[in-house]
């Protein structure tokens, strides 16, 4: 269990976490999301004792990491997949990552085969590919078979298979008991994923609530509605305004319908003698929740490209010919 | 048999294998795989090697049978200051490569215990240039003492009562096992104690280029400021400069010192040694609360 209590870190004069508090629990995924700067590398830092906290405590199973007399048997991290010695085969790696801990050798091999690395074993590690280098270090941090597990961007440049074998991978750790915190940006995964959620922007703590919750809480669900012809779908707007629900026509005539429930649309349709083509439920996705949740959090936020930088003063145009006087020109019409 | 360790996270999870308290021992095995893993290792040694037994080889064939040489075993001296930038190299490197590839972060997610990570560094790297080293200075010691001649000693007429301790010998027998010891073991010891510091400053700085500069300049400067000073005229700041040179060090262990006698060859290897101690143990606190 990782327990964060006020944790907070300050860069020169900017705080990259504040007063952050909040708990990993065992036997679950917990997903940790936020903008990019929000401060979730910082967190996983603080956690691993890289860096040292302003404020505030940060402790994994009751003792902070730096205090652990064995760190990788009890926590197992991937932090930056990029973050080994280029020079060195990926065995090379494991083995002295084994060797601080007293892992025996076999555990080597057996961590390669469970990522797949086996038969590149004796390559340098500054030839493999960014999914070759994310199996590496999920295999260093599986290498201590931990209690605790941190991965930060895990599937980034993972092929379909990979994200799924992650995905698997880390809910079956979940499922051992393991407390596994995850990172990541990417909405789908997560929402397939993940159990809970902490959610931080601008280094403050914004949601901590399971997906389910999460997803319900920012209300984006809706019921998709489509009707034959435009006037059954004015009567129909009418009675499911009437009724009290919120409708929005979509351009291709179809409607977003709230706050009446799909059985109540249905038979609304059914006493206004309207036929229904579909009718549809929608939930929120992770995505949208996520992005109205966060949105005032954004740190980057990119704009469109005026491309005016690029723009060059044209040369003046020629000056326009001005006509000569007019005996001229007739005498050279007349030639 | 599961050894459960005192301090075991609340359970939710515990490990079939067995877990136990980790020590020097680990970092030290760790570390030796770390640098016997990586090109640069074989690279910096090699070319050592290769500058201390070649440049040794040539000072040797340099004095042919014809000549009576005083010190026989000084001509390994050149190589070998060419083969200390060699040994300084590798020792910021053992350091600082962990912080440009971000290595660093791995190793201390894995080792918390991070002055035990520097300490198992320095051990291993000083036990590897010193070993390497002492081989080439000896091949290269015997390489000239095989050269030298077996001329009679020339004899010395201008008056003064002559502090020639071979004044009767013959080349080949007038070195003793005190210059013995100073051309092979002082001479590594040296070597490897600049290697060592080279570690402490690579922990300091942790930037390969600037690391290795400032070691270079430690071992330049001292040298040639103190030669510009003595033309410029103060004698005393200019002998001082000189002496405590490092590169004055090195010579005095050969026994042919610029400056100031060539017993001080073990004085200052032992103010070289309470230099590298002070500057690791300094850079052991910076580490253990700078943030990595």
């Amino acid at each position: 269990m990782i327990e964060a209590r006020g944790l907070s870190k300050r860069y020169g004069d900017k705080w990259a976490v504040y007063n952050l508090s909040f708990d990993v629990r065992p036997g679950a995924v917990t997903g940790f999301l936020g903008p990019n700067g929000a401060g979730k590398s910082t967190t996983m830092r603080l956690i691993l004792g890289l860096d040292e906290p302003t404020a505030g405590t940060v402790t994994v199973g009751g003792h902070p990491f730096r205090r652990l007399p064995n760190a990788p048997r009890q926590v197992g991290a991937l932090l930056d997949a990029k973050a080994v010695h280029g020079g060195r085969t990926a065995r090379a790696h494991l083995k002295c990552l084994a060797q601080l801990s007293g892992i025996p050798d076999r555990r080597v091999d057996e961590v390669l085969d469970v990522v797949g690395l086996l038969g590149v074993a004796f390559q340098r590690s500054k030839g493999f590919s960014l999914g070759m280098s994310q199996r590496l270090g999920i295999a260093a941090a599986l290498l201590g078979d931990p209690q605790v597990l941190l991965f930060d961007e895990p599937v980034n440049g993972l092929d379909p298979e990979g994200i799924r074998w992650v995905r698997e991978l880390m809910k079956r750790l979940a499922a051992e008991g393991r407390t596994v915190f995850v990172s990541s940006h990417l909405m789908s995964e997560m929402s397939l994923t993940a159990d809970h959620l902490i959610v931080i922007g601008r280094g403050q703590l914004i949601a901590d609530t399971s997906v389910k919750d999460f997803i319900e809480r920012s209300a984006s669900g809706y019921a998709l509605v489509r009707t034959p012809d435009e006037d059954q779908t004015a009567t129909l707007t009418t009675a499911l305004t009437e009724a009290g629900g919120s409708v929005e026509a979509l351009p291709d005539g179809a409607l977003k319908v709230t706050g009446v429930p799909l059985p109540g649309i249905s038979d609304l349709a059914h006493e206004a003698d309207v036929r229904l083509w579909e009718l549809s439920p929608h939930s929120g996705s992770l995505e949208e929740a996520y992005m109205a949740l966060t949105q005032p959090a954004v740190d980057f936020r990119s704009t469109t490209d005026r491309r005016a930088g690029l723009l060059q003063e044209l040369p003046p145009p020629p000056a326009p010919v001005l006509p000569q006087s007019s005996e001229v020109l007739e005498s050279e019409a007349a030639r | 048999m599961i050894v459960e360790d005192a301090v075991s996270p609340k359970a939710g999870y515990a490990s079939p294998i067995p877990v136990r308290r980790t020590h020097l021992g680990d970092a030290l095995a760790s570390e030796w795989t770390k640098i016997r893993s990586v090109r640069s290792t074989m690279w910096t040694l090699g070319v050592m090697l290769v500058l201390v037994i070649g440049v040794g080889a040539l000072t040797a064939a340099s004095r042919t049978d014809s000549i009576y040489v005083d010190d026989p075993l000084s001509g390994a001296f050149a190589g070998l200051v060419l083969g200390q930038v060699c040994i300084v190299t590798l020792g910021v490197l053992v350091v600082t490569s962990e912080y440009s590839t971000g290595m660093v972060r791995t190793t201390f997610t894995a080792c918390p215990q991070r002055v035990r990570v520097l300490a198992a560094k320095g051990i291993v790297f000083f036990g590897l240039a010193f070993g390497l080293t002492a081989v080439a200075a000896t091949l290269a010691a015997l390489i000239n003492y095989a050269a030298v001649s077996t001329e009679e000693p020339p004899i010395v007429y201008d008056g003064d009562p002559v502090d020639m301790p071979h004044y009767h010998e013959y080349g080949s027998e007038s070195v003793t096992t005190g210059d013995w010891l100073g051309a092979t073991v002082g001479a590594s010891l040296y070597v490897a104690l600049l290697g060592l510091l080279a570690v402490g400053v690579g922990a300091l700085l942790r930037h390969t280029a600037g690391a290795i500069t400032t070691m270079l300049g430690f071992l330049l400067l001292p040298l040639v400021i103190g030669v510009f000073v003595q033309a410029s005229g103060s004698q005393d700041l200019a002998e001082n400069l000189i002496e405590y040179s490092p590169l004055n060090g090195l010579a005095s262990l050969y026994g042919i010192p610029m400056e100031g006698s060539a017993d001080n060859g073990w004085t200052l290897l032992i103010l070289l040694a309470a230099v590298t101690a002070a500057v690791l143990g300094f850079a052991a606190s910076v580490m253990s609360k700078r943030d990595v």
